[in-house]
């Protein structure tokens, strides 16, 4: 595994926010089939790097961040618009990544529970619910590395559940998956932790 | 599953920044309710002589359309900034020069050229002669186009900031500055029987030079503001 391209790499990734250093020397390797939590109290700088290795953040950080695989980034604004309806929203995507017919969105619908939810006006829905129509993009997606900002917020139980399946599906289908949450997960695979202060945990 | 073409994308989201606006028909319809009331001012300020204002029409109308654009450049990001939609964009494997062209033509077709269409009917408020109402809605139409690729740029720049209202006119009004002189300079060509075409070139050429350069400055500011 270790000969492989790592789908992402971080090279001594160091940085300073409000004159507070918050990690320093992060180094790790994302390869096909790793399962990253990354781990920190409130403030301890998870979504500074989730959104560093999406490439949002490009100054204020020193260190090297190797990007060699499409990856979806879900952060916390849900980005779904409120006057589109959910199947608009995701067939009028400004990602990009794909053109979906209605035949792929409704299955992604239904799948996060948003089966007759189709055309209703996404301001007429739940903050959950909100979520959920940002979670169908999973389903749709194709690019292999996903990076997750706290996907659980807002979803009920069995949602969590089943977004934790679909992790797992991801990861085994050879995509990987770096996620931020408070919550330990429940999945029968082996999850590596990510902490911002000691760097990857055995 | 394949990623859409450029084109085909920025045809997508055409048709996105078109629907949103469709469905919020009150961010149409400002524009053009700020550009008929302030044409029903003018005359109660000047006075209602036809002659005087039938000579400041050309200026007037110009000057309005430049406000009325400043008014809404400022919303062409913000929202898609407030949901995270712009992160999503910026994200995009599309390229970003081609996405923003799109965003900014939504926002021209929905101000500029309603106002440019428009246009005839506050020019003969302002009692315009008859025969320069061509070469005003070949200005405006022109005119606006550029001063949108010019608003979005500071758009861009000040999407990150909670008031940007007052720093986008400062910094974009300097800009504007060329498009209203040749813009109120090709109707006055008109109004006195003079060829407007120069003018009308230049603003071509204002806008061939906008549309080239404008959606790399939006796309870095963009970039700076997310980043922030």
């Amino acid at each position: 595994m270790s000969n492989a391209t790592p789908l992402l790499a971080v090279e001594s990734l160091s940085l300073e926010r409000g004159g507070r250093e918050l990690f320093q020397g992060l180094s790790f390797e994302v390869h096909a089939g790793h399962l990253f939590q990354v781990e920190g109290v409130n403030g301890a700088g998870k979504t500074s790097l989730m959104r560093i290795l999406a490439g949002l953040s490009r100054y204020g950080y020193s260190g090297e961040v190797l990007r060699n695989a499409p990856l979806l980034y879900l952060g916390h604004q849900s980005g779904v618009k409120g006057l589109l309806s959910p199947r608009e929203n995701l067939a009028l995507h400004v990602s990009g990544q794909g053109s979906y017919t209605d035949a792929q969105i409704e299955p992604a619908l239904a799948k996060v529970g948003l089966y007759g939810y189709e055309d209703v006006p996404s301001h007429a829905l739940s903050a959950g619910q909100h979520r959920r129509v940002n979670l169908a993009r999973l389903y749709l997606s194709d690019s292999p590395l996903w990076l997750l900002d706290e996907p659980f917020t807002a979803i009920d139980k069995a949602g969590v559940a089943q977004l934790e399946a679909l992790l797992v599906t991801h990861v085994e289908a050879g995509g990987a998956v770096v996620m931020t949450s408070h919550q330990a997960l429940q999945v029968r695979y082996e999850v590596r932790f990510l902490s911002l202060l000691e760097g990857v945990l055995l | 599953m394949s990623a859409p073409g450029p084109l085909a994308f920025c045809l997508r989201l055409l048709r996105r920044q078109l629907i949103l606006a469709v469905r919020r028909p009150i961010e149409i319809g400002n524009p053009l309710l700020f550009f008929a009331m302030v044409v029903a001012l003018f005359p109660l300020g000047l006075g209602p002589a036809p002659d005087q204002l039938a000579s400041f029409a050309p200026g007037i109308l110009w000057i309005i359309a430049l406000l009325s654009n400043l008014l809404t450049s400022d919303a062409v990001f913000r929202s898609d900034f407030d949901d995270g939609s712009l992160e999503q964009l910026l994200l995009s494997p599309q390229p970003l020069y081609l996405s923003v062209l799109a965003y900014i033509a939504a926002h021209w077709l929905i101000t500029g050229l309603l106002l440019a269409l428009v246009s005839p009917l506050f020019a003969l408020m302002l009692n315009l002669p008859a025969g320069a109402i061509g070469s005003l809605m070949a200005s405006l139409l022109l005119g606006t186009a550029v001063l949108s690729l010019l608003g979005c740029i500071g758009a861009a720049l000040t999407v990150g900031l909670k008031r940007g209202g007052m720093l986008i006119s400062l910094l974009i009004l300097p800009l504007y500055m060329p498009v209203l002189i040749f813009g109120s300079a090709a109707v006055k060509a008109a109004v006195i029987g003079a060829p407007a075409g120069p003018y009308l070139a230049l603003l071509g050429a204002m806008l061939c030079l906008a549309i080239a350069l404008a959606p790399l400055a939006i796309a870095a500011g963009l970039r700076i503001s997310i980043d922030a």
